[in-house]
């Protein structure tokens, strides 16, 4: 059983008991903790249920790694899955539930799957589920969906507060043990600006716990020394709780700061995310101790060796009363003098080494340790709970030599640098024979826009493993580093620190080497996946070949922990199975980020209201205020229409369409866009842009015009206004004002860079109120407008006027086929015409009206619009707009696209007007069937709907569509079919429906 | 004639940082050659004596700015009373000359960060992808770049106090931006 020992534990402060509860359980330990060592304290071993077979999992890992005890963390709005005990700082109240179990972590019915795991291979569903077809949705998903699975998505928003964080910086060193330390130093005494992350809440990493001496002083020593010196240096900036998440093009690099986790009252933002542009990137990311493949590897109480040793020296907690070694290297003598040294049994320590152990197995020797070589263990005995290990030779086939009593197992199957962040930008791995890993190439490394490394190494994420040879390295790498962002090296030496000799590792991929397929069923490689030795074989049998296919049928190395434990270990049992050398199988892609970070921290700021920008005109607040009813245009809100008491939207839409065809509306029509086109080649350039003739336009008038991609498409319209001899507004559609703009400033940067022209965005600058209906001029000019009649102030002119006080700038324009004028002002000054405009229409019954009325009122007129009657594939030809497109132009923007034989087919849909028979409104987007069916089998089409209306005016249903050979068809009556699978008539109609001689808009 | 009114009304808030919006701004956009002889000489008439900015600069005065848009145009700032005399000014002294000057006092919404130390500098740094440490982001630096999701421009005057200029109808959204990165509690402790 695993307990807290009388005495030990850097980390902890005994003074402060720390309460917590796990699935409902009341617990206590100690500032310091983690909730990983603080489970244990309470002989909580039985962590979590893994994912495929519900077997028993206990914590097996003291960090980032664990791929076992994952919990939900938290309750409610601040609940939060898949959080691994060993990074999870103990809090006071804080609460923990073990996941994928039911109906408890004790007893758990899916547990059944292990039993018949000799059933479920991998690659089980693909081959099982396959048929019937049916079977898959209704019976075969919901089972997997509810038997596998990790962490439970929270219900909630979440109560916490996030952040970035532009950062800029010469050197970042990623990773603050004794290397990172080191490394971060060397650079700083260059002068260069440098940033240290360090994912836990203390510095120096491993050091503190595996000892060795620097300079006649405990290495512990070093690290705070050095600690000490940075943190006195301007030029460095240290954060603990911040993982260096991942490195990106151009010395980009993601880190994820916790600040509240471990004081959840504290305020403030819960994550920050660094967003650091880095010269150069130093990776001090260490090393991970890999386990070892023999049967029944995953039991709580089977843990890696330097974990056990951690628990002991960090937290002052025993994983077992008495604890077998199993290791292939030396570093797994230190668990076993570490744990004796704090009082604890050690039966045995297993060296699958024939010759054993050095300098360090000597040491343990003479602590009176049994050490046994060329040993490994056959299988481990017990349930929830370990009870022994059986002993067998390591080259044999498991034969079971003795059986130890013990209650953990400490298990070292060597070491793998993290090689994660070195890779995610394409830092290439070299296979290191002597100590079976991957290690970074530094002759291929990332390169950033130069061709240039940015990314350099440090420590044991380079390769070495014992301290003197990562102190050298990191030493090196920061001076590396800095005179590569542009600084003078550093020239102090390291500190030389003479390393004790240790025998060489040896690989041990499985234990024992002859183990049959029974203990290769129980030896698991990838413990969060449940993919054991026989699955990888099993996969590279079926002819998986590539490690990345092989990862994908077998899941080894998918999920929270991608692997890290797992993922040598893997491609190694794949090598063997295939026959051929690890490095020619390769590793899998290293990806961002190194452990999952949140979603609030990936958001940032941006939640609430500040989600996503909401353009507001200055009418916002007023049309707020009386009830708009809102519809999103691009990033505007614009009201659709005004509901009053008891209303439904199509009742408050035809009340204001009746209103301004009857008397007087007013249109907030702020949000399209105006665009400043000046300069002496002004005309020319919009008569390359329009498809008609912009330069005769004169000034003081209006023309409407048509904008077309070099393809020939529509891409936008609107009214263009000549202010002077060389210049003129455009005003563009709401959603095209900046595509627009940046369309002109393209063709003028790139293709007529010689012509004047300047083109300036004024569309914020001014509100803009249409003032519609028959009564719109008395409304005008009792505001004290002049000079407004029809012989003064004609249909398509423009003239300033002072309204309201306020100097406007007056189009008369129609969109509405009533009399009507744009006036604009100043948006400071937007609110307040707006308000005078309503005061002053009152006595004939003025208001406001939505986006819907205007689009109803421009169909009853044919007007067309972009984004209906448009959807990228209509030319202007299309809509029967020939009249807008000048015949005598050379050349404008679509031209020659519009005379391809595709465009000028006869074939193509054109726009009409459509009646339905009996009055009612065809469905939006309905198309028209015509005789027969397709190669398809499905009804052949002829025509589509574009808009679609119920018309108070006409009082019927009007719509347009585009029909084949629509325009030749007027008065036949074809069908469109309905959702619901029935039809309905319509007669193709002109699509002017109302006023087509233009009266009242003339007026 | 009303009172001509600001996006949010002279919003505040105060954190760890102080954001107010600003009193409106005349502002006039100004596009032309800066190698022009004629544009330096029209600038500096119509803008009461400003020199022309470098790249990434702007020229400060107690009531009156220059700042650098791009390699062809110029924000000139100043009160709003002067905008109508400065865009004739304009006019006359580019006459013959290829520009454009055309009057964007209401098109933007200004706003003032402060606080004590480098809170204003962490408050940006926040949601502006830009270098702001105090050796790299210098007083009469004119920065335009993005604040979260939308287009801005951030300058540095010599009292310590940033200001920041944004699209009118955001106003609000980024008024929210700057007071959530203000908030208390927010202090990143980097510069």
């Amino acid at each position: 059983m695993s307990k807290r020992l009388a005495a030990g534990g850097r980390l902890l402060d005994r003074s402060r008991a720390v309460r917590f509860t796990f699935n409902g359980k009341r617990l206590t330990g100690y500032a310091g903790d983690t909730l990983g060592s603080a489970l244990l304290a309470n002989d909580q071993m039985l962590m979590g249920r893994s994912f495929k077979y519900h077997r028993p999992r206990g914590v097996v890992a003291s960090g980032a790694e664990e791929p076992n005890a994952l919990v939900g963390l938290g309750e409610g709005a601040r609940f939060e899955p898949n959080q691994r005990v060993t990074t999870t700082e103990l809090f006071e109240g804080l609460t923990a539930q073990s996941q994928n179990h039911w109906p408890s972590l004790e007893f758990d019915i899916g547990a059944v799957n292990t039993r018949l795991s000799r059933f479920l291979p991998a690659g089980f569903y693909y081959k099982t589920f396959l048929a019937p077809r049916a079977f898959w949705k209704h019976v075969y998903e919901p089972f997997i969906r509810q038997s596998a699975g990790l962490g439970k998505a929270p219900k909630e928003g979440d109560a916490d507060r996030y952040e970035h964080f532009y950062a800029f910086c010469d050197v970042l060193v990623i990773g603050g043990g004794i290397a990172g330390l080191t490394a971060a130093r060397a650079a700083a005494a260059s002068g260069a600006r440098v940033i240290v992350m360090e994912q836990t809440a203390h510095w120096g990493g491993r050091t503190p716990v595996d000892g060795g001496s620097i300079a006649g002083r405990d290495a512990a020593h070093q690290v705070d020394a050095l600690v000490a010196e940075l943190s006195g240096m301007e030029n460095v900036t240290l954060r603990l709780r911040c993982m260096g998440s991942g490195v990106y093009d151009h010395g980009y690099v993601l880190g994820y700061e916790r600040l509240t986790d471990h004081v959840p009252e504290a305020g403030g933002p819960r994550h920050r995310l660094w967003r650091v542009r880095a010269a150069q990137v130093v990776t001090a990311t260490g090393a991970i101790e890999r386990p070892l493949s023999f049967a029944g590897n995953d039991l709580p109480g089977v843990m890696l060796a330097s974990a056990v040793r951690d628990y002991v020296v960090n937290w002052g907690v025993a994983p077992g009363a008495s604890t077998v070694i199993v290791t292939n290297n030396d570093d797994g003598y230190r668990t076993a003098i570490a744990l004796k040294e704090a009082g604890l049994e050690v039966p045995a320590i297993l060296d699958a080494r024939a010759g054993g152990g050095g300098a360090l197995a000597d040491q343990a020797r003479a602590l009176g340790l049994r050490v046994e070589t060329g040993r490994g263990i056959a299988k481990v005995k017990g349930g929830k709970r370990l009870t022994g290990v059986a002993v067998c030779n390591q080259s044999g086939d498991g034969a079971e030599l003795e059986t130890i009593a013990c209650d953990a197992v400490a298990m070292s199957g060597g070491w793998s640098p993290v090689v994660h962040l070195w890779s995610h930008c394409g830092g290439k791995l070299a296979w290191d024979e002597a100590q079976a890993h991957f290690r970074p190439d530094p002759d291929r490394a990332p390169t950033g826009h130069d061709g240039q490394p940015f990314v350099v190494t440090a420590g044991s994420a380079s390769g070495p493993l014992t301290l003197g040879a990562v102190v050298s390295d990191a030493h090196a790498a920061g001076r590396t580093a800095a005179a590569r962002a542009g600084f003078d090296a550093d020239t102090s030496a390291p500190a030389a620190i003479a390393d004790e000799a240790e025998a060489p590792m040896e690989p041990v991929w499985m234990m024992p080497s002859g183990a049959g397929v029974k203990l290769r069923m129980k030896a698991w490689l990838d413990y969060q996946n449940d993919v054991k030795v026989s699955d990888v074989m099993l996969a590279a049998q079926e002819g998986f070949e590539s490690v990345e296919h092989a990862k994908r049928y077998t899941t080894l190395g998918m999920a929270t922990d991608q692997g890290k434990l797992s993922n040598i270990n893997g491609l190694a049992v794949l090598s063997q199975s295939l026959n051929t050398p690890i490095p020619q199988v390769g590793t899998t892609t290293f990806r961002p980020p190194y452990t999952p970070i949140s979603m609030g921290a990936i958001a940032g700021e941006a939640r609430g209201e500040v989600f996503q920008p909401l353009r507001r005109t200055p009418m916002h607040g007023w049309h707020e205020s009386h009830g708009a009813y809102w519809e999103p245009v691009g990033h505007w809100r614009r009201p659709y229409c005004y509901p009053r008491d008891g209303e439904s939207h199509a009742q408050a839409v035809e009340r204001e369409i009746n209103q301004t065809r009857k008397a007087v509306g007013l249109l907030d029509a702020s949000t399209l866009g105006k665009i400043v086109v000046k300069g002496p080649d002004a005309g020319k350039f919009l008569d390359m842009l329009y498809t008609n003739m912009m330069s005769t336009l004169k000034p003081g008038k209006c023309r409407y015009g048509l904008m077309c991609s070099e393809n020939g498409f529509l891409m936008d319209d609107g009214v263009v206004a000549r202010w002077d001899e060389d210049t003129f507004l455009c005003h563009t559609t709401t959603g095209g004002a900046e595509r627009i703009h940046a369309h002109m400033e393209e063709w003028l940067q790139t293709e007529w860079w010689d012509w004047k022209v300047y083109v300036a965005n004024v569309t914020e600058q001014y509100a803009q109120i249409a003032v519609v209906g028959p009564k719109a001029r008395e409304v005008l000019e009792k505001l004290g407008a002049t000079g407004m009649d029809s012989q003064t102030f004609p249909f398509m002119a423009w003239e300033d006027r002072t309204v309201a006080g306020i100097a406007a700038r007056i189009y008369r324009i129609s969109f509405s086929g009533e009399l009507s004028y744009e006036v604009a002002v100043p948006a400071s000054q937007g609110l307040a015409l707006w308000e005078a405009l309503h005061e002053a229409g009152a006595e004939f019954g003025a208001m406001p009206y939505g986006t819907e009325a205007l689009h109803v009122m421009r169909a009853e007129k044919g007007f067309i619009m972009i984004g209906d009657e448009t959807d990228g594939t209509v030319i202007p030809q299309d809509l029967g707009l020939g009249w807008a497109i000048s015949k005598k132009k050379d050349d404008y923007l679509g031209k020659r696209a519009q005379e391809r034989s595709h465009m000028t087919d006869p074939d193509r849909w054109k726009l009409v007007g459509l009646e339905t028979v009996d009055g009612s409104v065809l469905p939006d987007g309905a198309y028209a069937v015509g005789t027969g069916v397709n190669q398809n089998g499905q009804a052949v089409t002829v025509g589509r709907v574009t808009s679609t209306y119920h018309s108070p005016t006409l009082g019927r249903g009007i719509a347009m569509g585009l029909v084949l050979h629509g325009p030749d068809r007027m008065g036949e009556v074809i069908e469109f079919g309905k959702v619901d699978g029935s039809r309905v008539k319509a007669r193709i109609v002109d699509p002017v429906f109302f006023d087509k001689e233009g009266e009242k808009q003339n007026v | 004639m009303s009172e001509p009114v600001t996006a949010l009304g002279g919003a505040s808030f105060h954190g760890m940082a102080s954001v107010e919006e600003m009193p409106r701004r005349g502002m006039i956009t100004i596009r032309g050659s800066h190698e022009s002889g004629a544009l330096h000489e029209a600038v500096t008439a119509a803008s009461g004596g400003l020199e022309l900015p470098g790249q990434g600069e702007a020229v400060i005065a107690p009531d009156r700015m220059l700042g650098w848009m791009s390699p062809d145009e110029l924000m000139l700032m100043l009160p709003p009373s002067e905008v109508p005399g400065a865009l004739s000014r304009l006019a006359e002294g580019l006459t013959g000359t290829h520009h454009l000057a055309v009057d964007v006092t209401d098109a933007r919404a200004l706003f003032r960060v402060t606080g004590e130390g480098h809170a204003a500098r962490e408050v940006l740094a926040k949601l502006a992808p830009v270098d702001l440490s105090p050796a790299a982001f210098l007083p009469g630096m004119f920065r335009r770049t993005r604040l979260a999701q939308v287009p801005a421009a951030i300058w540095l005057r010599e009292d310590g106090s940033f200001e920041v200029m944004c699209f009118r109808s955001v106003a609000r959204y980024v008024m929210g931006l700057l007071s959530v990165a203000a908030a208390e509690g927010g202090d990143v402790g980097y510069f």
